[in-house]
């Protein structure tokens, strides 16, 4: 079986795959990384959102051999340390807002969030509530209205 | 976003605190079980217009039947101390995003005087001698256990404080608790955890002490976040699908292209065990188990099985057929129409999925002389003796550990995938983590059926005289232990009679809150074999929101404002106090463009009241607004306060994300979300088929207004926004278009997907996630 190496979370990691595996399951059913949830595999609700070199994208839509030994691919577990805190801004704000619910979106939504920030602020931009309107990821708790806050005041704590 | 009117002055104070009575229960460490339960259940009064009689749910409704049902073996319910000074309850009842664990550990906080963050609360394991005191739903779990777990609680406090009077020989009178610590006269203090082992009994005696009256609450009725937040937004809060069993390795099931299809034969079996990381195939009576190293093998491996299905349980059946079959069905109504003062409208609401986000899970290790089983699951005792039947063991061989849910929406009332899982790993022999795919949540789990909702009503000269709604479904399976539960206590029911237990659920949940002289709610259903089950608020959205239309037009056709006309006949203060409420805060009446509206309705269930004013945007440059990908858009809710008075409230953020997300699934049924039966499977396989509502559909302006507490007994709140929302959106809706919508979601008609094929059952994840990045 071909063994596949990549950054994982801050770490070089290898793994036995079949290339065709999606990360999805490379991450949660061999490397025991649960973080990212599985709600269709169809790239669709969003549920495993995580970062490949700080960009946000779903694992379940990735075969493994498609993922190079320098990419650096950060999960919902990885994403305090991308700031050496122990919460990044945007967990902070999830938690003061109070925004979970059953919680089973929230990995993914803080993943999305964070790269949606990022993306406004590399042009040059404040997120607005157009660029909110733009993430697909399901809440099916409709947690969406503290969604909507928690973005906001995460994105000022990130800084620029 | 909430605003929080004052508390009353007021109160019982000291005197008005409680007595209540429990065990100490013989342990290592401090335990207190709980022998008591009960519940009050305000009156409700009614005066104006031309009155109507009391419907079942004024006097008793499901909640009280619920409460009815747990009272004998509440008892059973414990707290225990630990030396470490932490408080544990497992609760038996099911997180599944509502909040209860939050809600417990805010009751046993305040009533034993301990920091939220040492009260741990875990989900008891099936307890069968609990009988259906283990049922999460009907909004039932605040109500039922408000003041049993208080009690609980107390009385470790009390026992605790005894213990230290004791040990410092002083009258226990003297002593104080605050934060975990006892302190007593001179400045002594003992924690505790380090009373825990001395205030153990020897053996279990009864015991007393008192609840805190309200006015001293410090916890309770406090703003309180999730005490799993942070689990949450770190990725550790593990569901089922995260939960690491030795031997347990992912398993799916490539299932036929109809509804509870039968598997005759599989074809190809020695191909499907040799791909690569298969280890396991076996028929099962629905489909074809597999089982590998990875979910992604799984699903790739469903791509090659070859299959003979046999026919399933609706074949023949698609929108229009059961369409058709529900008006044969609709009872007639009873009262005459008067000439030219009747209005008769039906409303047909399509199937909807109950779906929650996490795809249905369990784990499942069956051997020879037992079973353990993992799942989310509101009912486990029925799982458990179901799971032990059909495995052929005792049912103390069987044990069902209760997994927090990634929602729930009336899903996991049921258990099949539980007994799914167990019936493939007695098949295999070996341990399974059974997932359903996206695809078999849609398309084979359970749905809220099609029904139909014909209102008559006759009015005459400012007067309604007659109120007649025939609600007809597809019927909805209760098969989960209400059916037990109202077995069991028939006799002390006001509806009795010959009813089914669907009726009697709909008797007690279903009651006009206006004063609309004869008033009749009937239900009737059509035994189609689909796959049903409640679904968040079971019957009140579509049958409130026909009749919120239905008094919109009365209003319309009398010459009165909608809020004016529901001031003149709503039966209920507490229903006109929110109704007043939403209406002044959403500055009820003001003027809007062309093309857009507000909407308003009321509805009381679960005793509390609520009324929702929603504002609807339905000009073509919104209802054509460009979203990138497939999605819908149509009109959008721009807009919506939620008056709601909860009797009592627990937690203020708690109620108020309940109201948020109940408003979310209302605008979803009002406006975009459905499945589309053809030929005997829903056309529906991803969230970009079903619309739930998304965040371009989501409005960007909510407020929840929760009203002074009315009561000292909390109400419902899990399922209570839905209806009322619904109902709002709907009315907002017609008043902005002029035209009355009479098929939900409004967008049934227009197929706005591709759907994907009905085989593979479950389709083949893509590969072109680096290209979406962003």
């Amino acid at each position: 079986m071909p063994t596949h190496t990549f950054k994982l979370n801050g770490k070089q990691i290898s793994v036995e795959a079949e290339d065709g595996v999606r990360l999805l399951w490379v991450l949660r059913d061999l490397l025991g990384v649960t973080g990212p949830k599985y709600g269709c595999a169809l790239e669709v609700c969003k549920s495993c959102t995580s970062h490949i070199n700080g960009k946000a994208f779903n694992p379940c839509s990735v075969q493994v051999k498609d993922i190079e030994p320098s990419d650096e691919v950060t999960t919902i577990e990885g994403l305090p340390a991308t700031v050496g805190k122990d919460l990044h801004p945007m967990q902070e704000a999830w938690l003061k807002y109070d925004v979970a619910q059953c919680g089973y979106c929230q990995p993914g939504q803080i993943m999305a969030a964070v790269a949606k920030v990022k993306q406004a602020r590399a042009e040059g931009r404040d997120i607005t509530d157009a660029d909110l309107d733009e993430l697909r990821n399901i809440c099916r708790c409709g947690t969406y209205s503290r969604i909507r806050e928690a973005v906001k005041a995460g994105a000022e704590d990130m800084g620029a | 976003m909430t605003e929080r009117s004052e508390k009353p002055a007021g109160g019982r104070g000291l005197l008005g605190r409680r007595k209540v009575l429990g065990y100490l229960i013989a342990a290592p460490t401090l335990a207190v079980g709980v022998s008591w339960v009960a519940n009050e259940s305000g009156s409700r009064s009614a005066d104006a217009a031309v009155p109507s009689l009391p419907q079942p749910p004024d006097i008793f409704d499901l909640g009280d039947l619920q409460n009815l049902a747990a009272a004998p073996t509440s008892g059973l319910i414990t707290v225990e101390l630990k030396t470490d000074g932490t408080a544990h309850f497992a609760v038996p009842r099911c997180e599944v995003g509502q909040g209860i664990t939050t809600a417990f550990a805010m009751m046993v906080a305040e009533e034993l005087d301990l920091p939220m963050n040492k009260v741990e609360i875990t989900l008891a394991d099936a307890r069968p001698e609990l009988l259906m005191n283990q049922l999460t739903g009907g909004s039932n779990s605040m109500r039922s256990m408000y003041l049993p777990v208080r009690t609980a609680a107390a009385l470790a406090r009390q026992r605790l404080v005894e213990t230290a009077a004791e040990h410092w020989a002083v009258d226990a009178g003297r002593l104080t608790t605050r934060k975990g610590v006892v302190s007593g006269p001179s400045g002594r203090t003992a924690t505790y955890g380090s009373l825990a082992k001395a205030a153990a009994a020897l053996t279990t005696v009864t015991f007393s002490a008192e609840l805190k009256d309200p006015s001293e609450f410090k916890v309770l009725g406090q703003p309180r976040n999730r005490v799993d937040g942070h689990d949450i937004v770190t990725g550790r809060k593990e569901f089922a699908m995260d939960l690491q069993v030795p031997g347990a390795k992912p398993t799916m099931v490539a299932r036929p292209p109809t509804i509870n299809g039968t598997l005759r034969s599989i074809n190809n079996l020695a191909a499907l065990r040799a791909l690569p990381g298969i280890t396991d195939v076996v028929g099962i009576t629905h489909g074809v188990a597999i089982r590998g190293e990875t979910f992604g093998q799984c699903i790739d491996a469903i791509q090659k099985v070859d299959a003979t299905w046999g026919p399933g349980t609706v074949d023949d059946e698609s929108d229009a057929t059961v369409l058709a079959k529900l008006r044969a069905a609709q009872l007639p109504m009873a009262v005459p129409p008067v000439l030219a003062q009747t209005i008769d409208a039906e409303f047909v609401f399509a199937f909807a999925s109950n779906s929650p986000l996490e795809p249905d899970c369990a784990i499942a290790d069956v051997r020879p002389d037992g079973a353990e089983i993992w799942s989310c699951l509101k009912v486990p005792i029925v799982a458990q003796e179901d799971i032990a039947k059909q495995l052929g063991l005792p049912v103390d061989a069987v044990q069902v550990h209760v997994v927090q849910g990634g929602g729930s929406f009336g899903r996991h009332l049921f258990h099949d995938v539980a007994a799914e899982a167990a019936e493939i790993s007695q098949k295999m022999g070996k341990a399974v983590k059974l997932s359903w795919s996206r695809t078999d949540n849609f398309r084979q789990g359970r749905t809220h059926p099609m029904c139909t909702s014909r209102v008559r009503v006759n009015y005459l000269a400012g007067n309604v005289l007659s109120y007649e709604q025939r609600h007809t479904s597809v019927q909805t399976d209760f098969g989960h232990g209400l059916g037990e539960m109202i077995t069991a206590f028939a006799a002390d029911l006001p509806v009795g009679g010959n009813l089914s237990f669907a009726e009697t659920i709909f008797a007690l949940t279903q009651s006009s809150p206006y004063d609309f002289g004869v008033t009749t709610q009937l239900l009737n259903e059509i035994p189609l074999k689909f796959n049903t089950g409640s679904m968040r608020n079971i019957y009140s959205p579509n049958v409130v929101c026909a009749e919120e239309l239905v008094v919109d037009q009365l209003a319309k056709k009398m010459g009165q404002d909608p809020v004016r006309f529901r001031q003149n006949f709503l039966k209920d203060q507490r229903l006109l106090a929110v109704l007043n409420k939403a209406a002044e805060v959403g500055h009820w009446g003001k003027a809007m463009p062309k093309g857009t509206a507000q909407g308003i309705a009321v509805h009381s269930e679960y005793r509390a009241a609520v009324a929702t004013l929603v504002e609807i945007d339905c000009r073509p440059e919104t209802v054509n607004r460009p979203v990138e990908g497939e999605a819908v858009t149509g009109p959008r809710v721009t807009k919506a306060v939620i008056a709601v008075d909860p009797g009592f409230c627990i937690n203020p953020r708690g109620l108020e994300a309940q109201m948020i997300g109940g408003l979310q699934d209302a605008i979803a049924l009002a406006l975009t979300s459905s499945l589309h039966i053809k030929n005997g499977i829903p056309l529906e396989g991803s969230w970009d088929n079903y619309f739930y509502t998304r965040e371009w559909n989501t409005p960007l302006d909510v407020q929840v207004v929760i009203m002074p507490n009315t009561g000292d007994s909390p109400s419902g709140a899990g399922e209570l926004s839905v209806a009322p929302a619904f109902a709002a959106v709907a009315c907002a809706y017609a008043r902005a278009t002029g035209t009355l919508p009479k098929y939900f979601p409004i967008n049934h008609g227009t197929l706005s997907f591709e759907p994907l094929p009905v085989q593979p059952s479950t389709p083949q994840s893509p590969t072109d996630g680096l290209d979406h990045t962003f």
